[in-house]
């Protein structure tokens, strides 16, 4: 069930995000809930005032930190909080986002291709948070990052898995893992995007802003895993028509026909269930 | 005695005693008392970032840094988010 990204081996498929959450003890319920071992930050304003303790509390759960550049416009603005959050919290890791309006929240694929480029080559180990595009997929892994993580739908949204044809085209085609990341809205979002072979799922809003946030945490957890033992346990193929899973073989003589005749029953019947008026009739 | 400098921290103005460095401003915004490398000398972790004029200042670095008049200064920390 491991992964392994940087030569970090993960044993759960399940990154969490911690925006959304109405607590912080809402939140530590929910990351203990759904067993993740990996968990996304941003990176703001150091506000005394505030004590948000998140950094604290993924410390204590011994949850590795994936910092991310969310509410970056530009390439400029995405790279130096990348460079912020590799000071602020020792790691090499990031989750690029860079958005292009705060309607869709969608990636801008140009800035963002300009801030992958830049940060592989500063030695960041680089979480691309991506539209849905495989030829963006594509040149992002040969821009060397270490992970592609294409969006469902729009963050926040809850509309699941939009296009899955083209997760399954990127999927294909990728030598990276494939996180999808965005849009999930209930578990069978998650275990869907694990049934496209993706290597890992990232959500936030689904559990933060579930109704009881734990428990979607753990469902997550769950349809992750069932996922991707299903990716994996080769499914049959789809068919036009059915196929029996029981024998005919050693079967009862059929009996006559009753009220409810049918065209395909033999003559003798067929004339007897003509006899009794159809429901059409009745009252004629 | 010297005039007091002003720098812009996180978007605010703000007076700081000439020779400031970011290790003392560090200090002051934590409150917790740190060693010469910037980590608190109490062994917990800060998980902060300070940036100068928007070039990122490294902790072992801190202490070196003496603030200018007109500096734009950003501190950093994580938050809940993604």
């Amino acid at each position: 069930m491991s992964w392994t990204i940087d030569e970090a081996t993960l044993d759960s498929r399940l990154i969490m995000g911690t925006g959304g959450a109405s607590s912080l003890s809402i939140l530590e319920d929910s990351l203990r809930a759904s067993a993740t071992e990996l968990t996304t930050v941003a990176i703001r304003r150091y506000d005394a005032e505030a004590r948000d303790s998140v950094f604290a509390l993924l410390d204590r759960l011994g949850i590795r930190i994936l910092p991310n550049t969310a509410g970056c416009y530009t390439a400029r603005d995405a790279i130096l909080t990348a460079h912020l959050a590799r000071e602020a919290l020792d790691t090499n890791w990031v989750k690029l986002e860079v958005i292009a309006d705060e309607d869709t929240l969608l990636p801008d694929p140009i800035e963002l291709f300009r801030a992958a480029e830049e940060l592989v080559l500063d030695g960041f180990t680089v979480f691309a948070y991506t539209n849905d595009d495989p030829a963006l997929a594509k040149r992002l892994e040969d821009a060397g990052v270490a992970a592609v993580m294409p969006a469902g739908a729009p963050i926040g949204s809850g509309l699941g898995i939009l296009n899955p044809h083209n997760i399954a085209t990127i999927v294909s085609r990728a030598q990276v893992p494939i996180i999808l990341d965005a849009g999930v809205g209930t578990a069978s979002d998650a275990a869907l995007a694990m049934e496209l072979g993706c290597t890992a799922v990232l959500l936030a809003s689904a559990v933060t802003r579930a109704h009881d946030a734990e428990a979607m945490a753990r469902s997550m957890a769950l349809a992750v895993e069932a996922g991707h033992l299903a990716r994996h346990a080769g499914r049959i193929p789809k068919r036009p028509l059915a196929l029996a899973s029981s024998t005919f073989d050693g079967m009862l003589e059929p009996v006559p026909a009753g009220d409810y005749a049918r065209e395909s029953d033999p003559a003798p019947d067929v004339a007897r269930a003509r006899e009794v008026p159809r429901a059409h009739e009745v009252g004629q | 005695m010297t005039a007091p400098i002003t720098i812009t921290l996180n978007g605010e103005r703000r007076e700081l005693a000439p020779a400031t460095t970011a290790l003392d401003l560090v200090a002051d915004l934590t409150g917790k008392e740190l060693g010469p490398d910037g980590s608190p000398t109490d062994g917990s972790r800060l998980g902060l970032a300070v940036a100068i004029d928007g070039t990122v200042v490294r902790r072992g670095q801190w202490s070196e840094s003496v603030f200018a008049d007109g500096h734009t200064v950003d501190v950093v920390t994580a938050v809940q988010g993604g």
